[in-house]
């Protein structure tokens, strides 16, 4: 993969509606052909950082440069940008067909060329035969597809999509998925989606950008992002994570939940105070005296690939996934070796996160993200 | 408990349509009695064809209705457009309430104000300028707010992404209206259109005030007649009116379901 050359860059961008701080001083940089996933809870920014790009919303503070050049003042119509909106926009009044010439037709490209591009892009998207269908007639998977197709066939430099899979359900998202990422490889753009779905950010992108209240939290590959996130909000909201205060004794040596464990972090101060993060399937489950910690499993959840189990050590609700079955009421102990730990600075977000004990709760909040955002 | 129901609704729909019937009824009555009919003809249509100023007035009443509900629909249609379009809340509900306020007026009041504004600038361009204009005017005046009313709601309704996905593709905002918000909004452009002709067809009031010597509406020439006695052959244009205003409202009425089982399509 080439992405050696910056193709969009935004600087120090700042936006408010009505005294609301929507973004405050963002900055970011996009390369050429990249996939890049703006990612982040509903009302976080990304939706209008999109729309910036897009020229919709003109941001009150900073700029943004398209292949070297700043572009604040350049309207819609004349950005070398194209979005797929959320609820798809499709023009009720056209056919399929239509739809997908629109932009051609304003661009007054010859017919015999707007045939061949519109075909061609029907193909791209599986629609072809789909023509002279009315857009109303299709089902939401189609109409999506139509979307796509009306948006790449102006052949723009960077294709934007507004969360387009939140209105399919979850097979024809994950089919949507592959074929999305199929198609940004094909035609070998930058494609800059949105989404507050952590799943199909970590498995579609070359580089995530986890957002929340305005602000950038972190920025790397998905396995970066998974890995090593920067902070609390970003290690809960990607994944599940069970985030204890902890205290740096010395360079790899940290100690959390009355034990002292072995890690592989450094550079913090001797005795500082930090967060340790633990991914709920890196812990492995041992008899109560051979392991570091113990603690009673006080609720099991069945989850197809694995049990999902909460254990009390010390009020501390930790979540294990593991593919064994422990009833609850068991004792059990706990081992965890130094590369399932992740050490992070306190931040802003410390002592928010990570903690199961009202985990029924989170995931309710989760499923109510779909609505639609600024 | 139906049965009753289904009187009191018969009742209503009597006393809405029984005067019409009857209108109707003896417009095609061969003497000029309202109270005997004495045999099928259509000698008063015949009459009302010779009655040179029916036949003026209904002309003129329809020039008006039809160059007023045209010229109040597109400042209107682009009225709503801006007022839609206007950020500030409170900038917008002010808009609205001064954009009402006409329709809420007694149309005296309107009709008095009107006249005495053109009668102060006919003093001022020592012109006598009562007519066709000053009616006209006035028309477009009092239908502005319906259009504007009819086109509003439409505008809310459209998906506000659809005039962005436009602009997206290349459009500029202008070519944005009118290659695609212009379809969505078309129902209630068409609404508005028909009721500007309408309300324009069978206004007294105002025209009353704004008319001048020259230039008579149908409302108003039937006014004067009613000082003498009305002719049979007024039966006959009424239910001429009458019938046209039904077809109107009959394929309107057609429009509208067309474009809500496609709406309905697209929720599906």
């Amino acid at each position: 993969m080439r992405m050696e050359n910056v193709l969009l860059r935004l600087e120090n961008i700042s936006v408010s509606f009505d005294d609301d701080l929507i973004l405050n001083d963002i900055s970011l940089e996009i390369k050429d052909k990249e996939f890049v996933t703006l990612l982040g809870p509903s009302g976080c920014g990304k939706t209008t950082t999109l729309r910036i790009i897009g020229g919709f919303v003109n941001p009150d503070a900073g700029n943004v440069y398209f292949n070297g050049v700043i572009m604040n003042d350049v309207p819609p119509y004349k950005r070398p940008v194209n979005t797929i909106f959320q609820k798809y926009a499709l023009f009720p009044h056209l056919n399929v067909f239509e739809n997908v010439a629109f932009g051609l037709r304003i661009l007054k490209k010859p017919e015999k060329e707007i045939k061949q591009t519109v075909n061609e892009m029907l193909t791209l998207v599986n629609l072809s035969g789909f023509s002279t269908r009315n857009v109303s007639s299709l089902s939401g998977g189609q109409q999506q597809r139509v979307a796509i197709a009306r948006a790449l066939a102006v052949r723009p430099k960077i294709l934007l999509l507004d969360e387009p899979l939140g209105a399919l359900d979850l097979k024809l998202r994950k089919d949507m998925q592959v074929e999305l990422k199929n198609i940004q490889q094909q035609l070998d753009i930058t494609f800059i989606y949105v989404t507050h779905d952590q799943e199909e950010a970590l498995s579609m992108s070359d580089t995530v950008v986890v957002m929340d209240n305005g602000c950038i939290q972190q920025i790397g590959s998905p396995l970066d992002i998974y890995n090593e996130p920067k902070n609390a909000f970003v290690a809960d909201f990607i994944g599940e994570s069970n985030i204890l205060d902890a205290v740096m004794k010395e360079d790899y040596s940290v100690s959390f939940a009355g034990h002292i464990f072995k890690c592989l972090d450094s550079g913090f101060a001797e005795g500082e105070p930090a967060d340790a993060v633990v991914r709920p399937e890196d812990i492995d489950l041992v008899e109560p005296e051979k392991g570091m910690l113990s603690g009673t499993v006080t609720s099991v959840t069945f989850r197809g690939v694995h049990f999902e189990i909460i254990v009390d050590i010390r009020g501390f609700k930790w979540m294990i996934q593991t593919t064994d079955y422990y009833p609850v009421g068991m004792s059990v102990g706990l081992v965890i070796g130094p590369d399932d730990i992740h050490i992070m600075k306190k931040s802003e977000y410390s002592g928010r996160f990570g903690d199961y004990s009202t985990y029924s709760d989170e995931i309710e909040e989760l499923s109510e993200n779909t609505e639609e955002e600024v | 408990m139906k049965i009753s129901g289904k009187i009191y609704i018969g009742i209503i729909f009597a006393m809405l349509y029984i005067p019409i019937l009857v209108i109707i009824f003896f417009s095609f009555n061969s003497s000029n009695s309202m109270a005997v009919f004495s045999g099928f003809s259509l000698k008063w249509y015949g009459e009302l064809f010779k009655n040179d100023k029916a036949i003026d007035a209904l002309v003129n009443s329809l020039m008006l209705a039809v160059s007023s509900s045209l010229i109040a629909t597109v400042l209107g249609t682009a009225a709503a457009v801006g007022i839609y379009n206007i950020k500030s809340k409170r900038a917008k509900t002010a808009v609205m309430t001064v954009t009402n306020i006409p329709m809420m007026n007694p149309d005296i009041v309107t009709g008095v104000s009107i006249m005495l504004l053109f009668a102060f600038a006919a003093t001022l361009l020592k012109l006598e300028i009562f007519g066709f204009f000053t009616m006209l005017i006035a028309h477009i005046t009092f239908n502005l707010p319906y259009v504007i009313l009819c086109v509003m709601p439409k505008l809310k309704q459209m998906d506000k992404n659809l005039p962005e996905a436009a602009m997206d593709l290349g459009c500029t905002p202008l070519q944005a209206f009118f290659k695609a918000e212009f379809f969505e909004i078309l129902p209630g452009i068409a609404t508005g259109m028909l009721m500007a002709f309408t309300l324009s067809l069978d206004d007294f009031v105002i025209s009353y005030f704004a008319a001048g010597e020259s230039f008579q509406t149908l409302p108003i020439y039937i006014y004067s007649m009613t000082k003498r006695r009305v002719l049979p052959d007024m039966n006959a244009l009424f239910s001429v009116i009458f019938i046209v205003i039904f077809a109107l409202l009959l394929i309107r009425n057609l429009m509208t379901k067309d474009s809500s089982n496609v709406k309905k399509a697209v929720n599906r």
